[in-house]
């Protein structure tokens, strides 16, 4: 049974990571901004692990937050960490604007036993509506123009099912939220926030 | 200038220590000394101590003057003192020259107390870890179990690894600035330079200068020059120097006809009129030497797997003497063992020297870190 998402405190996708993450485990998330996440897992769940962040500003706030926050990029992989050596790896709403995407959810299930992934969902009905009516998507999810948009790989439901199955990814869980409620109905039309966790598929 | 946040005028001191030192060569120290600096107070459960670790050419002044008159503080003045990132208002801050040195401890200058003249060249070769087991008695004779932290940037930041792995339990957090595990062959291949410039200048006379009155004045110079280019990088001093000419038109000679040159001279000679030629042989020799993965069959993660203390590893992207990708090799170490650590790549145009500059960032870290560090030894 799905809980619902309560903690209205974080971002929805946050609430419902720390539902996927146990109790005790170390985790590595990528992109950790000013480790929000981490803090909330520590402090919730007594997990350990490291952020990792390569902009100055966030990694300092991380640090600040008294988070092991390390410093680089996720577009070159993640070398220095090994093989299975984490419980989680989580990437929360970093995929879409990642060049090399194929590679980090490689690297990922390398170094991560489970791994979660969230994005906002390109097929939501109302990024269709407006390009329907001619313009590029502009919403609260994806509030960037066209022109100065990190976001460079979006996808929608359909899309990332479609890559699990074609990279023999496991699917150990999908939900998609729109204002941090599940949607079980048309979840690629009226889902607006995409979660998954994944695992590798063993042949 | 304001000295506000200044510790103002400082004194150095020296320890005196009888009990012989086996070095890790083998070779024995029956006796002695070390000057250190010391600023701040310690506080009653003698538990707020930091000890700066110097590179290869810094000693135990780290920051302060000793006269109203002097031109420069110390050399990490723009680090250490009250209010500034390494607060002295909050910790004992240790700066201690390493034997070897030429500026007070034990080394080739200073005076054997058996034979009443200069060790010269009888003074041993020393090693990272031959100066952390002396720090630690220098710990000792200051009545410090434990240190809050151990900070080093370059040879210091070895210093400061070493000390996670023939000390441990004395370690809260340690600072491996602009460090390496070890050299790489490249690297190696600069001292070696430096030191064959040194060991051919006729003065030199195997090390014995001072028993000829002559000082290698040459050698030291040049092997500073090329150590300076090192620790610049390519951007910053084309940006410093260029092409720029020293008196605006060609001379077609050999003087000086760059600013580069000038700066080059200038820098070589200051050096060569103040630093120890038998000293600079040894510090670049303990940074060839240093390799603690060697005992553990090249395993930089087993080599480290006794440590506890809390990391901070910071490179910059210009040092291409001790690269970002050196430091990464530690905090992959660290990783391994599930250690806490922070890991900064700061942006920075200044090459390896950026380690001693006030780069806003940089010294945001330190302040950052350092503010959350309890002086208390319960954390």
């Amino acid at each position: 049974m799905n809980k619902p998402v309560k903690n209205i405190d974080i971002r929805p996708d946050f609430a419902l990571i720390t539902q996927w993450v146990t109790a005790n485990s170390n985790v590595l998330d990528l992109g950790c901004g000013d480790g929000t996440l981490l803090t909330h897992l520590h402090a919730t769940l007594n997990t350990t692990g490291y952020g990792i962040e390569k902009d100055d500003a966030n990694w300092l706030a991380a640090l600040k937050n008294g988070v092991d926050v390390i410093q680089m990029n996720l577009e070159e992989g993640l070398s220095g960490f090994e093989d299975q050596s984490f419980d989680t790896v989580i990437l929360s709403q970093t995929l879409q604007a990642m060049h090399n995407t194929e590679s980090i959810v490689h690297e990922m299930l390398r170094v991560g036993r489970e791994v979660i992934v969230t994005f906002p969902n390109f097929g939501y009905w109302r990024n269709r509506l407006q390009i329907t009516l001619g313009s590029m998507p502009v919403s609260k999810s994806l509030p960037y123009q066209w022109y100065d948009t990190p976001n460079v790989h979006l996808c929608t439901v359909r899309d990332f099912d479609q890559f699990c199955q074609q990279h023999q990814i496991q699917v150990l869980e999908r939900r998609v939220l729109t204002e941090g409620r599940d949607v079980s109905l048309w979840p690629n039309l009226l889902g607006n926030l995409a979660m998954y966790r994944l695992k590798r598929l063993h042949h | 200038m304001s000295e506000s946040n200044s510790v103002g005028l400082v004194k150095a001191q020296i320890a005196h220590f009888t009990q012989p030192l086996t070095l890790k060569s083998g070779a024995v120290l029956p006796q002695y000394h070390l000057a250190y600096e010391t600023y701040g107070e310690l506080n009653a459960d003698k538990s707020n101590a930091v000890l700066i670790c110097h590179a290869l050419s810094g000693n135990h002044h780290v920051a302060g003057r000793y006269r109203e008159t002097d031109k420069y503080p110390g050399w990490w003045d723009n680090l250490v003192g009250p209010g500034k990132p390494l607060d002295t208002n909050r910790f004992f801050v240790i700066g201690v020259n390493n034997l070897g040195g030429c500026h007070g401890s034990s080394g080739p200058s200073s005076v054997n107390p058996l034979t009443d003249r200069p060790y010269s060249a009888t003074f041993p070769v020393v090693t990272v870890e031959d100066w952390v087991e002396s720090q630690a008695r220098l710990l000792d004779y200051l009545g410090i179990q434990q240190l809050a932290a151990v900070i080093g940037g370059s040879l210091g930041g070895m210093q400061a690894l070493q000390w996670n792995i023939a000390y441990p339990e004395r370690v809260r957090h340690a600072f491996i600035i602009a460090s390496a595990p070890n050299l790489t062959a490249q690297n190696m291949a600069f001292n070696e330079v430096a030191r064959q410039a040194i060991i051919t200048d006729p003065e030199f006379f195997d090390g014995d200068y001072y028993n000829h009155g002559t000082v290698p004045r040459r050698g030291l110079r040049i092997a500073r020059m090329l150590g300076h280019i090192t620790y610049l990088s390519d951007d910053v001093m084309g940006e410093k120097f260029g092409r720029k000419l020293r008196h605006g038109g060609l001379k077609y000679s050999f003087d000086v006809e760059f600013e580069m040159e000038s700066y080059l001279r200038y820098q070589g000679d200051k050096f060569a009129g103040e630093f120890d030629a038998n000293t600079y042989l040894r510090m670049t020799r303990a940074l060839d030497y240093f390799d603690p993965a060697l005992a553990h069959g090249g395993d930089l993660s087993q080599a480290l797997r006794g440590a506890r203390a809390k990391f901070v590893v910071i490179s910059f992207t210009t040092d291409w003497r001790f690269s970002p990708a050196r430091s990464r090799e530690i905090v992959k170490a660290l990783l391994d063992n599930r250690l806490p650590v922070k890991y900064a790549e700061v942006t920075s145009e200044h090459g390896h020297d950026a380690f001693l500059m006030p780069d806003p960032h940089y010294h945001a870290i330190m302040r950052a870190y350092l503010a959350q560090i309890d002086g208390g030894r319960h954390e």
